[in-house]
């Protein structure tokens, strides 16, 4: 191993023989002159198609075969888009149509893959080919050529002479996408400030509420210990599909009831959102505002189902696990005189995911 | 100008070949293409396959916006799908509907498209594996590999538009969670936002301005990019594997015409013929049993295409409270940690062939691959990558493997939490360990040759097992391998060193300390004497 003697930037190298390879392309590669020689390409091999001709006439016969076999696939693709059409409302049917449909053409297909491939590797020459490379780059006279087109350019246009057009030009260029830019601000509406958007939701003082999807109002009674209700504000329902689902996607609320000793407040004022153990808390999850559906009776946690934070329903809605930040927004309710739970307010905080100008 | 024509002979293809060359100089193409050399290796083909499944894609893609309508405007479901009979959705969701219920051969399409997307993506990682492995992003290459890197990162995002598009429940979801990322990028992140969905989520301009984005500029700068990326390929010639024969001057092949064309084309309709039959046999994506996207209800156990999956599992890793308020604004650590981790890991991806470069300053053009075992820091930290992805993607299913396997959910993710840093330190290591175990054996095969099981005994009583040398081409593919050693630091000419140059110093030593040279003739020649003594 001690036949090469590397230089210290690995510029030159001297081997033990006393032989100097220029070495300045080298780098970090070591190169001996003792490594054993490439010893050429091994003899080649023929296939059993080339000595035995019954092999290769079946070989050529299983390649025609299998492209008219395709050919009979399609046709089957197209009579199975035919004769078995969908029947409304009847899977089996939309089944059995995509299934024939498919298979028929996968069939085409594959068997004019395996007829190509076939051919290539068992019928066609086996004749291996070696094809030189030459460096990337160009040649030297190519290159040189190249550089004087630069010149010839630079010398006929005046490019480096005359820099005040050479400056407005490049100016010119870096101002005219501007006005592009300013053009996407229309992709959202101008008189909209999202801030202000992602702070209110569709809740108010006095807005009952009421059953998700039906709009349904919930009275306190209805309320069991254990129990948990979906719930949207009194008059979502009834509103277009569109606004509809932009309400919804802040103003959804898990409704659930506890024993009122199970529940511990920081706060009276906490205290005084609930009703007689019944609390209703954002169902936006403040990570990045997945549903948080899932509710465990026996822990009073709530799951979110798509980065698993995990909240403690009986600790204002702590965070315990994942990645969420912050509790979620509590929404103050009470009951009206009719018995009906009801929101004294809209939410105290933003809902949902944080955002940059939150405490803003 | 006088042009000799010769009278084209050959009847019709003579004549039509006449008549377009004339027109084009075609001849000179098939001239300098016809019988070009291309090497063959399966592995070669994991870029094919990414290929030919983006020809896929374009076409059952272009079959279905013959009938998807990308709006959000609210309409009653009136479809064939008695389940959903009466709902309200939008008009994209219904049309996905009809196309998947009532137009025949609707489903079969939509699966194809669906299923070759999925495959489109695996094969891209897998081929960028590939290249990594062996070493073929080196000189001249490296761009190529970057393009490959955007390519691939563009193939995500159209995965992503195309999978919100039907606006069904999971997939509004998934939009959810990209609001909720966006929202929480400082500074810029609200107006980010607003500008993509038109307002706040989910609005009703999304799903228009994902299918513009999914069937217009990505596609058109995924094909401009495609192009490229094969045009570098036919510059470059393909890289071969090392072997007898082979050199980095030359390429051992077969040419396009007749072998290569036969095999690379039967090889797409094998692919296209392997989707329809997956497609046709596997659902994939039903929306119906989703239904229309409503913010509220979601179900346990959602999940999104594997492709985005180590994204969403660097969201869920995420350990709680990080959050903080400076300056009155919110800086949401739990987003802002995961985006930086995932951008700098895409980083690293992209400019590791520049860094490699850098350490060697190796500037030779490089046309033979190396075999993964004779780079062992290289693979290593292929093995540190592929573990960390590997990782973030189990985080995202994190709910499945804690609910099948019956263990806790958060004994799952502080696990994973842990394997994220000590996996790939753990993999990194054992990698290079086996790759120079690997280099050893080899040393040793090739110095003693291989045990033929033959047990002879010596007339001096002694057993022996006989061991045969390898013939020449055996041994050529274990000894023809790239070898480099560290660099030593020395002043340069005016007597200094530099902090780069220390640098490369310490990287290089990283890199190549543990060297196994390969065998030289002189070491093998006294291995002979000394296995004949």
């Amino acid at each position: 191993m001690a036949n090469i003697v590397k230089s210290t930037d690995g510029s030159e190298l001297v081997t033990s023989s006393g032989e100097r390879l220029s070495g300045k392309e080298l780098g970090t590669a070591v190169v001996t002159t003792d490594a054993f020689a490439n010893p050429g390409l091994p003899p080649h091999r023929q296939r059993v198609t080339d000595t035995n001709p019954r092999r290769l006439a079946r070989a050529a016969r299983i390649v025609a075969w299998l492209f008219y076999l395709s050919i009979a696939g399609s046709l089957f693709t197209i009579f199975a888009y035919m004769f078995f059409p969908i029947e409304d409302g009847d899977t089996t049917s939309l089944r059995l149509s995509t299934l024939y449909i498919g298979l028929g053409s996968a069939f085409a297909l594959l068997a004019i893959g395996v007829a190509a491939v076939h051919w290539g590797k068992a019928v066609m020459a086996d004749k291996e080919g070696v094809d030189e490379r030459h460096p990337v780059r160009g040649t030297p006279a190519t290159r040189e050529r190249a550089i004087e087109i630069f010149k010839e350019a630079d010398e006929e246009s005046g490019f480096s002479r005359r820099t005040v057009i050479r400056n407005g030009m490049i100016g010119a260029f870096i101002a005219f996408p501007l006005p592009a830019i300013a053009l996407f601000r229309g992709l959202a509406p101008m008189e909209v400030d999202p801030n202000n958007e992602l702070k209110h939701t569709f809740w108010k003082e006095g807005l009952r509420l009421t059953r998700d999807p039906t709009g349904v109002p919930i009275k306190a009674s209805d309320m069991t210990i254990g129990s948990s209700v979906h719930v949207i504000p009194e008059g979502l329902a009834e509103l277009p599909e569109h606004e509809k689902l932009d309400a919804k996607a802040k103003a959804a609320v898990l409704l659930v009831r506890l024993k009122p000793e199970d529940l511990n407040w920081t706060s009276d004022k906490r205290k005084s959102w609930s009703y007689d153990g019944i609390v209703a808390y954002s169902k936006i999850c403040t990570h990045v505002g997945c549903p948080v559906a899932l509710y465990e009776q026996q822990t009073h946690h709530l799951l979110c189902p798509c980065h698993q934070s995990q909240f403690d329903i009986s600790n204002e809605c702590a965070v315990i696990f994942g990645p969420a930040a912050r509790p979620l927004p509590q929404l103050p309710i009470a009951v009206d005189a009719e018995g009906y739970l009801v929101a004294l307010s809209d939410f105290e905080e933003p809902v949902g995911p944080s955002f940059w100008e939150r405490e803003k | 100008m006088t042009v000799t024509a010769t009278p084209p002979s050959g009847g019709v293809t003579g004549k039509v070949s006449n008549y377009l060359d004339e027109r084009t100089s075609i001849s000179g193409a098939v001239k300098e293409f016809g019988r070009k050399i291309f090497p063959d290796h399966w592995s070669f083909l994991l870029g094919e396959v990414a290929l030919y499944s983006f020809v896929i894609i374009l076409l059952s893609g272009s079959f279905l916006t013959f009938f998807y309508q990308a709006s959000m405007a609210s309409v009653e479901y009136e479809g064939s799908y008695i389940p959903l009979k009466g709902v309200e959705m939008s008009v994209a969701m219904a049309s996905t509907l009809d196309i998947s219920f009532d137009l025949r051969g609707g489903l079969l399409l939509r699966q194809i498209h669906h299923w070759a997307a999925l495959l489109f993506i695996a094969a891209i990682g897998l081929h960028m594996l590939r290249i990594f492995f062996t070493g073929a992003f080196r000189k001249p290459r490296e761009l190529n590999w970057s393009i490959g890197f955007v390519l691939f990162l563009l193939a995500m995002a159209e995965g992503f538009t195309g999978y919100s598009l039907p606006d069904d429940l999971l997939s509004g979801n998934g939009l959810r969670i990209i609001d909720g990322m966006i929202l929480g990028l400082p500074v810029v992140g609200t107006w980010i936002s607003f500008l993509l969905f038109g307002g706040e989520f989910p609005g009703s301009d999304i799903v228009g301005r994902l299918y513009t984005l999914h069937i217009l500029l990505l596609p058109l700068i995924l094909l401009a990019l495609i192009v490229l990326h094969l045009m570098f390929v036919i510059i470059h010639k393909h890289t071969q594997y090392p072997g007898p024969g082979r050199t980095e001057n030359n390429v051992v092949g077969y040419p396009v015409l007749p072998v290569y064309a036969a095999k690379a084309g039967g090889f797409f309709f094998l692919v296209f013929g392997v989707v329809v039959l997956i497609a046709a046999t596997v659902t994939i994506n039903p929306i119906w049993s989703y239904g229309p996207y409503d913010p509220s209800p979601v179900s346990a156990g959602t999940q999104p295409d594997w492709y985005i999956g180590f994204a969403d599992g660097a969201l869920r890793l995420m350990p709680p409270g990080l959050e903080t308020y400076w300056f009155g604004y919110t800086w949401s650590w739990n987003i802002i940690i995961p985006v930086l981790v995932l951008l700098v890991f895409l980083a690293l991806v992209f400019a590791y062939p520049f860094i490699e470069a850098w350490v060697t300053g190796d500037k030779r053009e490089h046309h033979l691959l190396d075999r993964p075992r004779n780079a062992p820091v290289r693979t290593a930290i292929g093995a540190a990558g592929v573990m960390f992805y590997a990782v973030l993607w189990a985080g995202a299913a994190s709910d499945i493997i804690a609910t099948h396997f019956r263990v806790t959910m958060e004994g799952v993710i502080n696990t994973l939490q842990i394997l994220l840093i000590l996996g790939p330190i753990f993999a990194f290591m054992i990698t290079k360990r086996v790759c120079l175990g690997l280099q050893k054996k080899d040393r040793e095969i090739t110095l003693h040759g291989f045990e033929t099981g033959r047990i002879v005994r010596l007339p001096g009583g002694e057993f022996t097992e006989v061991h045969q040398q390898l013939n020449d081409y055996d041994r050529w593919q274990l000894v023809s391998y790239n070898d480099n050693a560290p660099i030593m630091v020395r002043p340069n000419e005016r007597g200094k060193i530099t902090g780069s140059m220390r640098r490369r110093a310490a990287w290089s030593r990283f890199f190549f300390e543990d060297r196994i040279a390969p065998v030289t003739k002189t070491e093998h020649k006294e291995a002979l004497e000394h296995a004949n003594h």
